[in-house]
C-alpha cells in the first residue's frame, strides 16, 4: 500500500498550495516594497522549480543531464540579461 | 470613407503604383496558371499540406530566394539615390521606407528563410534521421514566416512601409512621431513569423538530440549539425526577448501604454536595449549555421577532414555564450557610463577569439589539401578573407572611446555588410550549389556559377569598401542625400557600381538556374561531389522516407569511411517505415494568423477576435485529432528504391 500512495507527489502539492498562500499574502497585508518583492521572488522560484521536479518529472528520466543543463543555461542567460539590462539602463547610467 | 482611407499609401509615387499593378497581375497569372494547367491539386496536396522536412526546406529556399530579390531591389534604389550628391530618385520619406525594409526583408525573411530552408534540409539527412521530430510544427512553423512575410510585404501597398529603420528605434517608431500603419506592419509581421521560428528552433533542439542515426554521439556529428543544434539553441533563448519586446512596441502604438515612450515613466531606450539582447544572439543565429556550412565544403574539396573538430564545437558553444553578454556594444553612444561601456568593449573583443579560432581552423584543413576549385569552394575561400576584414572592423567599433567616431557612419554600414554578406549570402550560396543536387537531382552549371561568384565577390567589394572611406569622413547613415562640397559622391558612385555588380551577379544566378534546369544532366548519381557526410548516402532524389535502411556510423564522416574505410554503413534488412500524414491544419491556421495580424495592424477588432477563435479552433482541432501516421511496406520501399537507381542494400 506504501508503494501505491504517492506521497512525495501529495506533499508536493500541499506545498505548492502553501507556496501559493504566502505569495497571495503580499496583497492582502501590508507591506514594504522591498518586503513584498522577496517574498514573491522567493516564492516564485521555489514554485517553479517544484513544478519542475516533481510534477514536470525533469530528472526521473535518462536524459536528465540534458534538461538540467538546458534549464541552467536558461537561468544564465535571463540573469545576464535582466543584470545587464539593469546596469546599462540604471545603474550604469550617467 | 474614413475607415478606407487607411489603406491608401499616404505617401505614393509611380513606383508604388507601378508596384501595385505588378502585384495584381503576378497574383491573376498564378492564379490563371494553376487553373489553366490544372495544377491546384497538385499544390494542395504536394506542397501546402505536406510536413515532409524537404519539401519544407525547399519552400523555405524559394521564399528566401523571393525575398532576396525584394530586399536587393531596396539596395538597388537606395544606392542609385545616394551614388550623385542632391539626386532626386527619391525623396526623404520613400528612401527611410527603403532602408527599413531592406534591413528587415534581408535579416528576418532572406537570412533566417535561406538557414532554416538550409537546416530543414540537410540536417535530418546529416543525423539519418526520416524527419524531424514534429514534422507537423515544422509545416506550421513555415507557414507562419510565409505568412510573416508576405503580411510584411503588403506594407507597400497597403497603408504604408516602416520607415523608421529595421531596428525601429523608439520613440521614433512610436505613434507620436511615427502616426501610419507602418510600423504597425513592422510589429505584427516580425512576432508572427517570429513564433514559427521560435517553434523551428525547438523542433531542431529535439531533433538533433533525439533522432541521430546508431552510434552517432555528439562529438561524431558533421559539423554543420553541430552549428545548427548551437543556433537553435540561442533561438529559444533569443527570440522571446524580441516576442517581448514586440508586443510591448505593438502596446505602446494600439493601446496606449507607456514601456517605451519619453513621459509617463517610459524608457525610450529599453526598445533598443531589448531588440539587441535579443539583436546580437541573432547575429549568431545567422553566421553559426554559415560556419557549418563553410566547415562542410571546404572538409569536402579540400580532400581532408576537418582541421581540429573539438576545437570547433568548443568555439561554437563559447560563441554561444559570449554571444548573450556583448549587446550593449549597439549603443554605445546611448549616455550609459564609461564603466558599462568597458565591460561590454571587453566581451566584445573577446568574442573575436572563438572565431579567430575557427579561421585558423579552416586554413589548417585546407594546408596541404589537394583542393578542387569548385563553386562552393570558391565562395567559402573568398569568405575567408572579406570575413576577415569586416571581422577586425567590428573588433575597431566595439572598442567604445573610438566608437564614438565610427557609430552611425558609413563606415558601421561597411563593417556590417562586409560580415553579413561573406558570412550569411556566400554562404548560403555556396550551401546552395552545394546541396543543389541533393534538393532537385541535378548540378548548377559550374561556368556560370563562376561567373556569378565573381560578380558577386567583386560587386561586393567594390560595393562596400568606399564606405569606410566616406564613414570615416563623417558621412552618417541613412541619409538620403548630401551636398556636393562633402565629397562624398565620388565614393558612392563606385558603391552604386559594386551593386549593379552584385545585382548582375544575382542575375547570373537565376539565369544559371533556369539553364541548368534545361540543360543540365539528369545523370548525377547521388555523391556527386565525393562528400562526406550521411546526406549523400541516399538517393539522388530523396525518398520520402529519406533512408530506406537507418545507417550506423562510427564517425563524423560516416560516408568517407564507407568508401574508404571499410565500413558498413547500412547493415539491417527492409522494415517498415513509419511516416507522418500530410495535413492541411498548419496552412489554414497560418491564413488565421494573416487575417489576425493584418486586422491588428488596421484595428479592426472583429476580425481580429473572429481569427483569433479560428486560431484556437485549429489548435484545439489538432488536440482531438487521432492521427498515427502512416505506414509504407517493405514491398512498397523494395518498389521506390529499385526506381532509384538500384538500392543500397547490403
Amino acid at each position: 500500500m506504501k508503494e501505491l500512495f504517492p506521497a512525495k507527489h501529495v506533499m508536493g502539492f500541499i506545498f505548492s498550495l502553501v507556496l501559493t498562500g504566502v505569495a497571495l499574502s503580499v496583497y492582502f497585508f501590508d507591506m514594504s516594497f522591498f518586503m513584498g518583492m522577496t517574498i514573491l521572488l522567493v516564492t516564485a522560484f521555489a514554485q517553479a522549480a517544484l513544478q519542475l521536479v516533481l510534477f514536470m518529472h525533469a530528472g526521473e528520466s535518462e536524459d536528465k543531464n540534458t534538461i538540467y543543463t538546458s534549464v541552467y543555461y536558461g537561468i544564465i542567460i535571463a540573469v545576464i540579461t535582466v543584470l545587464g539590462t539593469m546596469l546599462a539602463m540604471i545603474w550604469g547610467y550617467v | 470613407m474614413d475607415f478606407f482611407e487607411r489603406f491608401l499609401i499616404p505617401h505614393p509615387s509611380p513606383i508604388i503604383y507601378a508596384s501595385m499593378a505588378a502585384i495584381v497581375l503576378t497574383t491573376i497569372a498564378i492564379i490563371v496558371g494553376l487553373t489553366y494547367f490544372k495544377k491546384w491539386g497538385y499544390l494542395w496536396r504536394e506542397w501546402l499540406t505536406t510536413v515532409d522536412h524537404k519539401k519544407i526546406g525547399i519552400m523555405y529556399l524559394i521564399s528566401a530566394l523571393l525575398m532576396l530579390f525584394r530586399g536587393g531591389v531596396d539596395a538597388i534604389m537606395m544606392r542609385a539615390q545616394t551614388s550623385m550628391p542632391e539626386n532626386t530618385l527619391l525623396d526623404a520619406q520613400h528612401y527611410n521606407e527603403i532602408f527599413s525594409t531592406h534591413g528587415v526583408v534581408m535579416i528576418f525573411f532572406m537570412a533566417m528563410g535561406f538557414i532554416i530552408a538550409l537546416m530543414n534540409f540537410v540536417i535530418p539527412l546529416q543525423i539519418g534521421a526520416r524527419d524531424v521530430a514534429y514534422p507537423r510544427l515544422n509545416a506550421v512553423s513555415f507557414w507562419l514566416y510565409f505568412m510573416g512575410a508576405m503580411l510584411f510585404n503588403l506594407s507597400f501597398v497597403i497603408g504604408g512601409s516602416p520607415s523608421s529603420g529595421w531596428t525601429s528605434y523608439f520613440p521614433l517608431a512610436g505613434s507620436e512621431l511615427s502616426p501610419s500603419v507602418g510600423t504597425n506592419y513592422y510589429m505584427l509581421a516580425l512576432q508572427i513569423s517570429g513564433l514559427g521560428t521560435l517553434m523551428t528552433g525547438i523542433n531542431f533542439i529535439v531533433t538533433i538530440l533525439k533522432m541521430r542515426a546508431p552510434g552517432m554521439t555528439l562529438m561524431k556529428m558533421p559539423m554543420f549539425t553541430w552549428s545548427g543544434l548551437i543556433t537553435n539553441i540561442i533561438i529559444v533563448f533569443a527570440f522571446p526577448v524580441l516576442t517581448v519586446a514586440l508586443a510591448m512596441g505593438t502596446m505602446d502604438r494600439l493601446f496606449g501604454t507607456n514601456f517605451f515612450t519619453t513621459t509617463d515613466g517610459g524608457m525610450d531606450m529599453l526598445w533598443a536595449n531589448l531588440f539587441w539582447v535579443w539583436g546580437h544572439p541573432e547575429v549568431y543565429i545567422l553566421i553559426l549555421p554559415a560556419f557549418g556550412i563553410y566547415s562542410e565544403v571546404i572538409s569536402t574539396f579540400a580532400k581532408r577532414n576537418l582541421y581540429g573538430y573539438n576545437s570547433m564545437v568548443a568555439s561554437m558553444v563559447v560563441i554561444s555564450l559570449l554571444s548573450f553578454v556583448v549587446w550593449v556594444h549597439h549603443f554605445f553612444t546611448m549616455g550609459q557610463g564609461a564603466m558599462v561601456n568597458s565591460i561590454f568593449s571587453i566581451t566584445t573583443m573577446a568574442i573575436a577569439i572563438p572565431t579567430g579560432i575557427k579561421i585558423f581552423n579552416w586554413l589548417l584543413t585546407l594546408w596541404k589539401g589537394k583542393i578542387v576549385f569548385t563553386v562552393p569552394m570558391l565562395y567559402s575561400l573568398a569568405f575567408i578573407p572579406i570575413f576577415t576584414i569586416g571581422g577586425v572592423t567590428g573588433v575597431m567599433l566595439g572598442m567604445s572611446a573610438a566608437d564614438y567616431q565610427y557609430h552611425n557612419t558609413m563606415f558601421l554600414v561597411a563593417h556590417f555588410h562586409l560580415v553579413i554578406i561573406p558570412g550569411v549570402v556566400f554562404a548560403m550560396l555556396a550551401g546552395l550549389t552545394y546541396w543543389w543536387p541533393k534538393m532537385f537531382g541535378f548540378m548548377l552549371n559550374e561556368r556560370i556559377g563562376k561567373w556569378a561568384f565573381s560578380f558577386i565577390s567583386i560587386g561586393t567589394c567594390v560595393a562596400f569598401f568606399p564606405m569606410f572611406i566616406s564613414g570615416l569622413d563623417g558621412q552618417a547613415r541613412r541619409m538620403y542625400t548630401y551636398s556636393e562640397s562633402t565629397g562624398f559622391g565620388i565614393w558612392n558612385m563606385i558603391s552604386f557600381i559594386g551593386a549593379i555588380g552584385l545585382a548582375i551577379g544575382f542575375i547570373l544566378i537565376v539565369y544559371n538556374i533556369y539553364y541548368s534546369t534545361r540543360y543540365a544532366s539528369r545523370d548525377v548519381g547521388d555523391d556527386p561531389w565525393d562528400a562526406r557526410s550521411l546526406e549523400w548516402a541516399t538517393h539522388n532524389p530523396v525518398p520520402e522516407y529519406n533512408f530506406a535502411i537507418t545507417p550506423h556510423v562510427n564517425s563524423s564522416q560516416a560516408l568517407w569511411d564507407s568508401k574508404k574505410n571499410g565500413h558498413t554503413l547500412f547493415r539491417d534488412g527492409l522494415k517498415e517505415i513509419h511516416m507522418p500524414n500530410n495535413s492541411g491544419v498548419p496552412f489554414v491556421m497560418s491564413v488565421f494568423f494573416f487575417i489576425f495580424g493584418f486586422s491588428f495592424i488596421f484595428s479592426m477588432w472583429i476580425t481580429v477576435i473572429a481569427s483569433l477563435i479560428g486560431i484556437f479552433a485549429c489548435m484545439l482541432h489538432r488536440s482531438f485529432e487521432n492521427d498515427h501516421g502512416h505506414h509504407i511496406s517493405v514491398e512498397e520501399i523494395k518498389r521506390t528504391e529499385s526506381e532509384v537507381r538500384g538500392a543500397k542494400n547490403e
